[in-house]
């Protein structure tokens, strides 16, 4: 793509670097009565690549989202899609970005041919063409059997699956998916990743939220992390894990008194702390590698501390956090803001 | 089932879609997306046909229960009240009808297809104005009843077929133009049943605080004075010199005066509201 083409509705000059990327927004703030949902986020994502933003529940990666998408207003700092501003332009992004939100947006009075065949339409798409797109995204998207019963009786995957499809009908070359994967089952969830691959491969750009390193691991090739409205890392998933160590040890101590002795144990073999789970007793360790699981067992064993369970696993968005920010994803106080909607 | 993309489609290019992007929305794109949200609309009523319960029977219920009720002391009898009554009847049942408009938009706006709506490149006023053209219906239906529970009731306009279809499409307009106050409510109120609440406290004024059941003689001077400048009371005389002797009044230009004042009012306020509520 050349810079000048793009840089015709941009509010910065034509050579201006920010007109190269598909999204770039600096200085972002949103806020709602005293809470600053969003708190000063830059971000730069670049076409053709998937970009996670990775957050816990009420971190503001959906308010950041819904600013970039024109359905917020900015209320301070800017940003830019395709080189056009977001804010003075708003009519231009609706045209380059698809938004796919976290509960389906699509109509229940209607089928799901009728909601594609609408919002084909209501974007200048011609009859005949309006139809033949709806029935193409049905068939992509396996709904044909269910493509003139009621939404009503849709499942929850099928929902997710009308509602992106719906993102898609004029193509648009910006995709942003909220948390495309939240609440579906493992099988259905491997689709929609091939599905996300899919409209790379096809040219589009894909700005996704998710609160899993996983997701965020096998799908995006940069990641952001959100927390409290802040970016508080951005780099590579590979970079992201190597921060936090490849795979985590989990104790249960028989003895919750003995914690304190165990924290100690540790931090003498791997030199660092490990994670107190509010559970009685639990404790997270980070590793480089799994094999230090032994050397920490057996130090354990030494001293005497004795263990009810062990288990070795990847590490968890909540270890990511703790590594990053200092402190815990307050998960278990804001579960449901975001997700049962 | 494939979930996967057909390779053979083209490559988006974001370059020429940008170029591509118009900066605004021309009257044409809005007047089409409007009927999009009417047909839309449509396909909800058709649906969900309880919305037509207050429609359907609210005007043969108002006019038998009014007749009955009122008709011995205003007017004598019942079947010399009914002129005078029925375009009353008329207007509030319009009136009704266009508060259904506010309550619904306000109940639609808080489901997730709005989002979408807001998200796509439409002009922000077709999917307010979509359910008010597809609300026309429903004003035909509304002013349809009230004439034949009339006719049934034993009224006989002096204007003929010609005067009562006249006074029927001057009700719609007035409706329609009226329902854009309560559009502005929708997009304004936190919840379905403050719309309602509100509505109501508009409604009953301007239905009771005019000449639709009464006549302006018997009421206190300053009551008076304010029934007089109510729009609802020009579209209830207008309609009764339409319905009872085909005649072309001067009320009927101050009504479509007030229709006009009204939207030129309200719809841009209720864009707005709207617009601010992303």
């Amino acid at each position: 793509m050349t810079i000048t083409e793009l840089g015709r509705l941009g509010g910065g000059p034509p050579s201006d670097r920010s007109t190269d990327l598909a999204v770039h927004a600096e200085g972002l703030v949103k806020t709602f009565g005293g809470h600053r949902a969003v708190d000063g986020i830059d971000l730069d994502v670049r076409p053709g690549e998937i970009f996670g933003v990775l957050g816990p529940n009420g971190a503001g990666k959906t308010t950041m989202l819904r600013m970039l998408a024109t359905l917020l207003k900015i209320d301070a700092g800017r940003a830019e899609i395709f080189g056009a501003d977001v804010a003075a332009n708003p009519h231009v992004i609706r045209q380059l970005v698809g938004v796919t939100g976290q509960y389906a947006s699509v109509d229940e009075n209607l089928t799901a041919r009728e909601n594609l065949w609408l919002f084909g339409r209501l974007q200048g798409v011609d009859a005949p063409r309006a139809r033949r797109i709806a029935t193409e995204l049905l068939g992509q998207f396996g709904l044909e059997e269910a493509a003139d019963r009621p939404i009503a009786q849709f499942s929850g995957g099928m929902r997710r699956r009308l509602d992106l499809a719906a993102s898609l009908i004029t193509r648009p070359p910006l995709i942003f998916l909220d948390e495309p994967t939240t609440g579906l089952d493992p099988r259905t969830r491997g689709q929609m990743w091939d599905t996300i691959r899919g409209l790379v491969a096809d040219g589009c750009t894909v700005l996704l939220t998710t609160q899993y390193l996983d997701e965020a691991d096998q799908l995006a090739d940069r990641v952001a992390v959100i927390d409290h409205g802040r970016k508080v890392a951005e780099g590579t998933p590979d970079e992201l894990k190597t921060a936090v160590g490849n795979s985590a040890l989990q104790l249960l101590l028989a003895n919750p008194d003995e914690v304190p002795t165990a924290v100690e144990i540790v931090r003498r073999v791997l030199g660092s702390d490990p994670v107190l789970s509010p559970e009685q007793g639990r404790l997270n360790v980070a590793l480089d590698q799994a094999d230090l699981a032994a050397d920490v067992l057996i130090a354990l064993r030494t001293a005497g501390v004795s263990i009810s369970s062990v288990s070795v696993a990847k590490p968890s968005l909540d270890e990511v956090f703790l590594a990053l920010t200092g402190h815990k994803t307050d998960r278990n106080h804001e579960t449901g803001t975001e997700e049962n909607r | 089932m494939s979930t996967m993309i057909t390779p053979a489609r083209e490559t988006v290019r974001a370059a020429d879609r940008v170029a591509a992007a118009r900066r605004r929305v021309s009257l044409r794109e809005t007047l089409g997306q409007t009927l999009m949200m009417a047909w839309r609309a449509l396909k909800k009523m058709r649906r969900n046909p309880e919305q037509f319960f207050d429609v359907a029977l609210q005007p043969i219920l108002f006019t038998a229960m009014f007749a009955f009720i009122f008709g011995g002391a205003i007017a004598g009898d019942v079947q010399s009240y009914l002129p005078l009554m029925i375009p009353g009847i008329l207007a509030q049942t319009v009136l009704t009808t266009c508060m259904a408009t506010g309550t619904q938009l306000r109940e639609d706006m808080e489901k997730g297809v709005f989002d979408r709506f807001k998200s796509l490149p439409i002009a922000r006023i077709a999917p307010l104005a979509g359910p008010m053209v597809a609300d026309l219906l429903r004003y035909t239906i509304a002013a349809t009843l009230t004439f034949g529970m009339g006719l049934v009731m034993g009224y006989r306009p002096g204007g003929g077929a010609g005067g009562v279809l006249a006074a029927i499409l001057l009700a719609i307009i007035t409706g329609w133009s009226l329902a854009w106050v309560f559009t502005w409510v929708g997009t304004i109120a936190r919840s379905a049943q403050a719309v309602q609440g509100i509505s109501m406290m508009i409604m009953f004024p301007l239905t009771f605080l005019s000449n639709a059941f009464v006549p302006i003689e018997t009421l206190p001077g300053w009551l008076a004075a304010f029934v007089r400048i109510n729009p609802v009371s020009h579209l209830v005389t207008a309609a009764r010199d339409l319905a009872n002797s085909a005649l072309v009044s001067g009320e009927v230009a101050w009504t479509l005066l007030a229709c006009v004042i009204v939207i030129a009012i309200f719809a841009p306020l209720s864009v707005r509201s709207y617009k601010r509520h992303m």
